[in-house]
């Protein structure tokens, strides 16, 4: 294979990868580096940053630059790369523990200055190299090693707190459904601004079944729903459910109840829609959504805007250090 | 009248000025120090404000300070007791009357004193009047009335009349002095001229009118019977100008980037008395300076580190509270091996502790404020103008090493002034040797290996992000030398020995100290960082006494200079001032086994110059 020909193996490290046999972060990985060719970028203009955690591995398995840092703050850590080369394409792996935790401010924050990250983050609702407490994104009930008798918090929805901190990219993927995740992979490498995907996956030591609700053969279908941009918001393991607006709220329908026009058209630049499909939850009768909700990149990036602004100031002031250094009263001896 | 005005010659004087907070006495103290240095004086000041931005006015608990020393010679410190008190009110007479020397001169406002005024601060009596402050040579003067009556022809609020007070107190100080006024009629244009940058044509006028009623009022009446002379400092020639320790930082950072070709890049998070530094800082634009002001101190070190993986010049500005919160990120920028300095502005602790008060008790914590064994170099910069050569030193060894360096200056220098020598750009060291990027055209037929050590200084090769085919993955992991992670129990000792090695062989290549006064003797006092000005100050005049004293001052605290121990060892008495419990005086105990006596100080205040005298002086059994 010529070294230059972008491939999902040209960006595969040589070390061995240590994730437990079946864990939904393998699919992800591969999701990943389909991204990495599409972003088309060589490897060595690739950064990867993780924090802490089982996905936090990630780096070693990808023949790129990769930087594994510390507990929570990748985000921040990839931001001043980004800034400081935005030449590179830059990936951040997390995963819920890592952002939504201890990392959250960092998470937020990043979302709102919308630093050209590609942002995956890797929810299986658990804290796995800990061996097995609850996040954050943990259900009510799950019962874990710290929540013996069942978790009292309530979770977290991190792309709803992705829309609140005013995401451009707001995506969801899930390790089963590994086409999606390389499509959600492709668009977010390819978005000029903060790529968040939050991928589910299993784990299938601490939390296995997390999300068999809606990975079931039979039923699972019945509570997703993957959205594409233009096309009706369509459902079920028949495609018997659809969504529509019911005032200023969505609501599950049977299609065969409600009339074509009815149907909610998934519109991905929306961002009020948006805003309603990341709020949407199985238990709350809603499928929840998969795909790519919301993606609209009329806002520059940070990491453009940082580098326009000093162009013009440049072109303003343009002061040397000598005469920075030699402003306000001087004197001579 | 002026006649009756003799001239006298002084070597030095100490003024203090005191009023509301927001009553514009750092304005008025730094314009002071401007002028006395126009005119050739050295100057060392040190601003003194509540950490309310604006606590009740009238009250003691608001006033705000700023004290000042002018010299004919080299000043070291913003001096001890003022020589002259500048009390804007009753609260600040009562809050700064006990620090004026005997028998020196306290000039205030009498239209302040106000029965309310009074009240307000629990004076039964009017001081001005009561003799309670016999012993001082009290200036009352009407200021609002003066300046009132100067004004009248201008339409403007009674309330913005008083404010010009300021400048006629100027006025006063600079006949007082024997100032030029041309200075600060040019000041005055300057800043409120249609030349400003916000011009106030009103306010310069009102200001210069107020300004030459208090020359004239010290001119025409009597109230003076002296005026003072203060010869030009023999200072080194060139152009200086006056600059606060955290402006000196702030250019020594942009500066170092021009000089290393690699991009200056801020990581922090606002934080008092660290803040200026990055205002300053990110006005620099124009020098391709990037400031990232970030989401906290965790956040500001840790997008520093980023770029410093990237190839930038990065830097992160900090106090205290904010080194503890990045103490994990400094421990990765450690194991990464990438260069970074850190900036703390020290300030009194614990935690939050005293926001706005000078303190140099992060020095323990800079040593050790890390899991795990992780040395870094830590410079201290000891004086606001040494704050430009701390912080560029800094840069040149956490690249040259790449290691994170915590440059220590505290609140007193960060804030204080005193004329700087201005260098040119060209005269400064050339970093670009020290950046030295592992590139494969320069190791032809070589392959990178990320840990791999450079023989002489342990740091390792480097590759960033972008060079063809030197992608690599680093990390928080122990690893052995090529970057593998890697639990080995052999590798990890191996890999933290290389880590110490590499702190410690820097003591090697820096400069040994050199002893001020003789190099063996009775007493051996020791400063470090905000300490130099006033240990100098007191050993130069020990020494002039004849007492057997030499002082050394510590740049570098960690490592310790390579000809330390053998000086300590030739002194009887060690004696260690330092604005803590001891930090210093443990470590050297630790390291030399010597019986260090430490002088603590815990007030928010820097050291007196007789503080250190009268210990030096009890240790002499004097």
């Amino acid at each position: 294979m010529a070294d230059t020909q972008l491939t999902k193996k040209y960006f595969a490290s040589d070390a061995e990868v240590k994730w437990c046999p079946g864990c939904g972060d393998f699919a992800i990985m591969n999701a990943v580096r389909q991204g990495m060719v599409a972003a088309g970028k060589p490897r060595d203009e690739v950064a990867i940053v993780s924090g802490i955690g089982c996905s936090s591995r990630f780096p070693y398995y990808m023949e790129t630059y990769g930087f594994h840092t510390i507990h929570g703050r990748a985000a921040a850590i990839a931001s001043g790369l980004k800034v400081a080369n935005p030449k590179l394409d830059v990936w951040v792996i997390s995963g819920d523990g890592d952002s939504t935790a201890i990392g959250g401010n960092h998470f937020i924050h990043a979302i709102r200055r919308n630093v050209n990250l590609n942002y995956v983050m890797i929810n299986n609702k658990i804290y796995g190299l800990t061996k097995g407490q609850y996040s954050p994104t943990s259900e009510v009930g799950q019962i874990s090693k710290t929540s013996p008798y069942g978790v009292i918090d309530y979770p977290m929805a991190p792309l709803r707190v992705a829309m609140g901190m005013g995401a451009t990219f707001v995506a969801r993927g899930l390790d089963k459904k590994m086409k999606l995740s390389e499509e959600i992979c492709i668009r977010g490498a390819k978005h000029h601004g903060f790529s968040m995907m939050e991928i589910f996956a299993n784990c299938v030591i601490y939390n296995d079944g997390a999300h068999n609700k809606i990975t079931d053969k039979e039923t699972g279908d019945n509570y997703l729903i993957i959205v594409r941009d233009g096309e009706k918001m369509i459902f079920g393991a028949d495609n018997q459910l659809c969504l529509v607006q019911d005032g200023f709220a969505i609501k599950a329908a049977n299609v065969a109840d409600v009339a074509d026009a009815d149907i909610l058209v998934h519109d991905e630049k929306n961002v009020e829609m948006a805003t309603l499909l990341t709020a949407m939850r199985p238990d709350a009768g809603l499928p929840l959504a998969l795909g790519i909700i919301y993606a609209n990149d009329s806002k520059k990036p940070y990491d453009d805007l940082i580098y326009e602004q000093l162009a013009a100031v440049k072109s303003k002031r343009g002061r040397s250090m000598d005469d920075i250094m030699r402003e306000g009263h001087t004197w001579t001896v | 009248m002026a006649e009756n005005a003799k001239l006298t010659s002084a070597e030095q004087i100490v003024i203090k000025f005191t009023g509301d907070s927001g009553d514009g006495m750092q304005l008025i103290g730094n314009q002071l120090t401007a002028l006395a240095a126009l005119d050739g004086n050295d100057v060392n000041s040190l601003p003194d404000y509540p950490s309310e931005i604006r606590a009740p006015a009238g009250t003691v608990a608001g006033i705000s300070g700023f004290q000042m020393c002018l010299g004919d010679h080299k000043i070291y410190t913003a001096g001890d007791a003022p020589d002259v008190l500048v009390a804007f009110n009753p609260a600040a007479v009562k809050h700064s009357s006990k620090f004026v020397k005997a028998g020196g001169m306290i000039i205030t406002n009498s239209d302040s004193f106000t029965e309310k005024a009074m009240e307000k601060v629990g004076y039964t009596s009017n001081p001005l009047e009561d003799g309670s402050l016999n012993g001082y040579d009290v200036k009352a003067i009407p200021m609002f009335t003066l300046v009132r009556e100067a004004l009248a022809d201008m339409d403007m609020p009674n309330a913005a009349k008083d404010r010009c007070k300021n400048f006629f107190v100027m006025g006063v100080l600079c006949w007082l002095f024997n100032k030029d006024k041309q200075l600060v009629l040019d000041f005055i244009q300057e800043k409120f001229g249609p030349n400003a940058k916000k011009p106030k044509l009103q306010v310069a006028e009102a200001n210069t009118m107020a300004f030459k009623a208090g020359l004239n009022y010290g001119e025409t009446t009597i109230m003076f019977q002296e005026r003072y002379d203060l010869g030009a400092a023999q200072i080194e020639k060139g152009l200086y100008r006056n600059i606060t320790g955290n402006d000196a930082a702030a250019l020594a950072i942009a500066a170092a980037g021009e000089k290393s070709g690699l991009r200056p890049f801020i990581g922090s998070y606002p934080i008092t008395p660290a803040t200026d530094l990055l205002h300053y800082a990110s006005e620099m634009k124009d020098v391709d300076l990037v400031t990232m002001q970030m989401e906290d101190e965790i956040a500001g070190i840790c997008s520093a580190i980023g770029a410093s993986c990237a190839g930038a010049l990065a830097f992160t500005t900090t106090s205290g509270p904010g080194l503890a919160l990045k103490t994990e990120a400094a421990g990765m920028a450690l194991i990464l091996e990438v260069p970074l300095v850190i900036v703390n502005v020290q300030r009194g602790g614990p935690c939050t502790g005293l926001p706005t008060k000078t303190e140099q008790s992060d020095l323990l914590q800079s040593m050790f404020g890390r899991n795990g064994d992780s040395y870094l170099p830590i410079i201290a910069a000891n004086s606001p103008a040494d704050c430009f050569d701390a912080t560029f030193q800094a840069a040149k060894i956490a690249l040259k090493y790449r290691t994170p360096v915590i440059v220590l200056t505290d609140g007193y220098i960060g804030q204080g002034s005193c004329p700087w020598k201005v260098p040119k750009m060209s005269e400064l060291e050339d970093l670009t040797p020290y950046v030295n990027f592992w590139k494969p055209e320069d190791h032809p037929g070589e392959k990178y290996v990320s840990y791999k050590r450079d023989p002489e200084t342990l740091a390792r090769d480097w590759a960033i992000p972008g060079t063809k085919g030197c992608q690599h993955r680093i990390g928080t992991l122990e690893k052995d030398d090529t970057g593998a992670v890697s639990h080995d129990p052999a590798t990890h000792q191996r890999m933290t020995e290389y880590r110490k090695a590499k702190v410690d062989n820097l003591a090697q290549v820096l400069p040994g100290v050199e002893v001020n006064g003789k190099e063996s003797n009775k007493v051996l006092v020791i400063s470090w960082g905000g300490t130099y000005g006033a240990v100098k100050g007191a050993v130069d005049r020990l020494i002039e006494e004849g007492k057997p004293v030499s002082g050394v001052n510590l740049r570098w605290v960690w490592p310790f200079p390579p000809n330390l121990g053998e000086i300590i060892s030739r002194f009887d008495k060690v004696l260690v001032p330092e604005l803590n419990m001891g930090q210093l005086s443990l470590m050297l105990r630790a390291k030399f086994l010597v019986d260090v006596q430490s002088l603590s100080k815990v007030q928010g205040d820097p050291f007196r110059e007789y503080e250190v005298i009268d210990k030096v002086n009890e240790m002499l059994g004097e």
